[in-house]
């Protein structure tokens, strides 16, 4: 397996437009002669499927849901980042590049980020023009606020549903090429497998989720913007609908899995309740800007947390990063009230909380600042809770949020599949080991806006392409094989239900390969993970037919898939023998319990090959140079 | 705690359907609505009867995905509350909860509690946009927003395209949705160019599907989970009209 990231050469900062530059272009005349089929229509599709459209490719774009409008990017909240230094805050392209870097843990590529660096700024301005209502100052400028681990105000937001305004702002431009006829929306559109005709990616075979009918679609090109993997632990901040199957079945096609283990649990959840939960809310974590995170110093102190004095608090974020405070990055703060939990001082029903609390804010600030910049959060949290906020300190619980593992993807994000591009949280491009606060969006406007489009055109422009049918063999053979698939799932009439069997998937993935990781406790989930995965095969139970709306068919299929993820997961955990980022494994930290890096031996993309059923995959590795921002022991102390 | 269900049963469109009564003990007030939902399903699977469809995905109130009628009211009885957000402390152990689909030809019923909207699309994208094509964009701070137009904006462009506006509404019109999107790119500086077409396009568009008339009613208002106001439809009518006058 070739895993040439083509990276230009040269200095950092004029690496993209070297590559630009370089690259081969298509005859605009041309351009609706191809056909570009995008997956997804979150941020990272809907902005790649609507750039490609207004440069005259023909695109087909799919989505699950009933309306591209809805994709999972919708529930963003927090804000996205830019290096624009509004506030005169001393930021920079470089700085923003830097902490990106670092925030990673030194696994992440320094071209790309520091791409995704000078993007950033371009986005925003893209959106402003798009009518993205950002909040703004009183002079009519936008406003910023800092975020998740930043020590600049870099983060644009539009309330607390930055997620949703951006999400409407592409789906716009994507309706706008609708339209225009330039864009076909296949929206209740599952892609079920990718066709890979002469060992390009030339295809995909989908499940309309209405009719259940299995079709082909043939194109030159395959632009996966899927989303993240998340919900393979069940609960999670994620839709329910968000899955790894369109990035799974592509990299059994031949696509490279890189650095699967790669998870980020965020800090600010709203804790489990009971067993009948169907998913976690997230708390913004711009919540931590005024907010306060504590528990007791007293072990099992079950007073009301009105009633524990000051003297008896302990603020143990600001108590052990004075300089970052609160606002340490996630996998920091997630571990640490992992940690206070376990040490028997959690919060809640069932000690598996921290307070999240805002009295001092209000007291410095007023409730009326407070209710301005957090309004809608607090709601939410009293909406499920049942508490006011206001009052009483949040309760608040790590849960994964963030999945920065993703299909490995060259500079130009082609996967190692030609001709399948991969963006958005499905690659593993950006990130590294940990993703910073407001950062996703970036990442997949970067991607769909202002970077694929680009490497589409170099990529078709440098390659012939015979013509393709839905009705050529290679076609009927993937659609024969899906179809075979979904009777197999129908056919084993067992007695247990899917979402049984996906609970009992995700506890595993959490207990053994969540906030943190050992070798032995890895090699156990692996074991238990297959066995449990034979008994889905044998034992699930599927109503209803292939034939019609079947929504508990719909989610077999994915859970399978996130079976067979899972063992990727932990085997990349057992492989990665050092802790990093969000991967974090107890045999590898420091005196006082942050991650311990081993450059020597892990500073690589682990880049997993499919061998074939039951085989185990095969490890390729990238090696990651920093040139730039040399690596050092991440202190935020 | 228990609660009693009468639930809309359809197989497929166009296939006649009926109420369904389905009792369960087995919940908890801390669930929602689409939680007690997922109770009820696993409990009819294991007893070999299909599970009840409804849609849903964020399950936090944003991706507008979810929503029917609990006792002839869009999203139930909590003012501004998506029912992946109801939770269930808010009904009496033991209540009849009557859950049927958005009813309105617009929204031909799919199954069960699953409507097609697929109409919200089509008015969107005859002008619901600002053409500013990739890469063609000023400096964001070039554009100056005043704040108050800028948080208006925000108010209607909050809208997560559920369709309870639509349910709610005698007339079934979708007015309120159509009018939110008109409001909110009309409300902002970058909007203005558009401002006549989109109104224009937007409003036939959304005539031409079998929406009924808004007669200000305001049954639209009073079900929004995201609060969209009344107020809204009276700026698309003034943008409507100003524009027909301006375009004869
Ligand atoms: C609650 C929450 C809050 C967040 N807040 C922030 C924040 O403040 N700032 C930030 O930067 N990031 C945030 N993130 C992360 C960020 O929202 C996501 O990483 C990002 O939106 C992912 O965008 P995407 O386009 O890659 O994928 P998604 O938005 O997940 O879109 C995936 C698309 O793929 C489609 N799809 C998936 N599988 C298939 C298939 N098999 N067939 C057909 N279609 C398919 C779906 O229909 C959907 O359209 C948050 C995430 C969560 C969960
Ligand atoms: S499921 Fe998204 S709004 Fe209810």
């Amino acid at each position: 397996m070739n895993l040439d990231a083509r990276i230009p050469s040269g200095p950092i900062d004029k690496a993209w437009d070297k590559a630009k530059f370089e690259m081969k272009l298509v005859n605009p005349a041309n351009k609706r002669k191809y056909e570009i089929i995008v997956v997804g229509s979150g941020l990272a599709g809907a902005s790649a499927a609507a750039t490609l459209a207004e440069l005259g490719y023909n695109v087909k774009c799919f989505c699950f849901q009933d309306s591209p409008r809805r994709a999972h990017s919708i529930a963003a909240q927090g804000g996205i980042n830019a290096a624009k230094n509004y506030q005169n805050d001393g930021d920079s392209i470089y700085r923003l590049f830097y902490d990106t870097v670092k925030g990673g843990d030194f696994r992440a590529r320094e071209a790309n980020v520091y791409r995704l660096a000078q993007i950033s700024v371009n986005i925003i301005d893209q959106c402003v023009a798009q009518g993205v209502p950002f909040a703004r100052e009183y002079g009519g400028t936008l406003a910023n606020r800092s975020f998740g681990g930043a020590q600049v105000s870099r983060t644009f937001y539009a309330r607390g549903q930055t997620g949703q305004q951006l999400l409407l702002g592409a789906y716009q431009a994507l309706e706008r090429q609708v339209d225009a006829g330039r864009v076909k929306m296949m929206p209740r559109a599952e892609m079920l497998d990718l066709v890979v005709v002469n060992g390009r990616a030339r295809g995909i075979v989908t499940r309309d989720l209405v009719t259940g009918a299995i079709e082909s679609h043939a194109a030159d090109a395959v632009v996966l913007g899927t989303g993240g993997y998340g919900n393979v632990y069940y609960l999670s901040t994620n839709a329910k609908g968000s899955n790894c199957t369109a990035i799974w079945r592509a990299y059994k096609r031949g696509a490279a899995f890189a650095n699967p283990c790669f998870t980020q649990i965020h800090p600010t959840c709203i804790p489990v309740s009971g067993n009948y939960q169907s998913k976690l809310t997230l708390m913004s974590e711009s919540l931590r800007n005024d907010g306060r995170i504590w528990v007791p110093l007293a072990k099992g102190d079950k007073r009301a947390p009105n009633e524990i004095p000051e003297a008896e608090r302990d603020y143990y974020l600001e108590r052990r990063y004075p300089s970052f405070g609160n606002l340490v990055p996630r996998d920091v703060a997630s571990r640490n009230a992992k940690a206070v939990c376990d040490e028997g001082r959690g919060v809640g029903e069932h000690g598996l909380g921290v307070y999240l609390d805002f009295a001092d804010a209000i007291k410095r600030l007023g409730r009326a600042v407070i209710e301005e910049r957090y309004g809608n959060l607090f709601e939410m949290y009293e909406r499920i809770t049942d508490e006011d906020p206001y009052k009483v300190p949040m309760r608040i619980y790590p849960a994964i949020h963030y999945t920065m593992g993703g299909l490995w993807v060259d500079y130009q994000l082609m996967s190692t599949i030609p001709g399948l591009f991969v963006i958005g949280e499905a690659n593993f491009s950006d990130h590294g080991a940990n993703r910073l606060g407001a950062s996703a969006l970036m990442q997949g406007l970067s991607d769909g806006y202002f970077i694929v489009p680009y490497t589409i055109g170099n990529y078709l422009a440098s390659e012939r392409f015979e013509k393709v049918e839905p009705a050529q063999a290679e076609f009927l053979a993937v659609q024969d094989q899906v179809a075979q698939r979904t009777r197999r799932l129908l056919n084993a009439k067992g007695s247990r239900t899917v979402d049984s069997f996906h609970r009992e998937l995700g506890k595993i993935v959490w207990d053994d390969c969540g906030m943190s990781r050992n070798a032995a406790a890895l090699t156990e989930a692996l074991g238990k993970i297959r066995a449990l995965r034979e008994e889905y095969w044998r034992d699930v139970k599927v109503l209803g037919a292939a034939e019609e709306i079947n929504q508990s068919l719909e989610k077999a299929g994915r859970v399978a898939d996130f079976f067979e993820l899972a063992e990727l997961m932990c085997l990349d955990a057992l492989d990665r023998d050092e802790s990093c980022g969000g991967h974090f494994r107890e045999e590898h930290q420091t005196a006082d319990g942050e991650a311990l890096r081993d450059d020597q031996r892990f500073s690589y993309v682990a880049a997993w090959e499919y061998a074939g059923p039951d085989q185990p995959p095969v490890l390729h590795k990238e090696p990651l140079m920093f040139e730039y921002v040399h690596p050092s022991q991440r202190s935020y102390k | 705690m228990k609660l009693i269900f009468h639930i809309w049963r359809q197989p497929a469109r166009n296939k006649p359907g009926r109420m369904v009564r389905y009792e369960h003990a087995n919940l908890n007030p801390d669930m929602s609505m689409l939680e007690a939902l997922d109770v009820l399903n696993e409990d009819l699977i294991l007893k070999g009867e299909e599970p009840v469809v409804f849609e849903h995905d964020c399950r936090e109130g944003i991706c507008g995905s979810c929503g029917f009628m609990i006792n002839g009211i869009a999203h139930g009885p909590l003012p501004k509350t998506t029912v992946c957000q109801l939770t269930l402390r808010h009904f009496r152990d033991g209540e009849e909860l009557v859950l049927e689909p958005w009813r309105a030809r617009a929204f031909p019923v799919l199954k069960d509690l699953m409507v097609d909207r697929s109409a919200f699309d089509r008015i969107i994208a005859a002008g619901g946009y600002i053409s500013i094509p990739a890469g063609s964009a000023p400096d964001g701070n070039d554009i100056l927003v005043a704040k108050d137009d800028s948080d208006r904006a925000m108010d209607a462009a909050a809208c997560i395209g559920c369709g309870a506006c639509v349910a709610a509404c005698p007339n079934a019109s979708a007015s309120l949705f159509t009018a939110a999107k008109i409001s909110h790119l009309g409300l902002l500086p970058q909007g203005q160019p558009e401002r006549d077409s989109r109104a224009l396009r937007m409003v036939k568009t959304m005539n031409a599907e079998s929406f009924g008339q808004c007669t200000n009613i305001g049954e639209c208002e009073a079900v929004c989970p995201k609060g969209i106001r009344l107020e809204v439809i009276a700026r698309m009518n003034h943008d409507f009209i100003g524009a027909s006058w301006r375009a004869r």
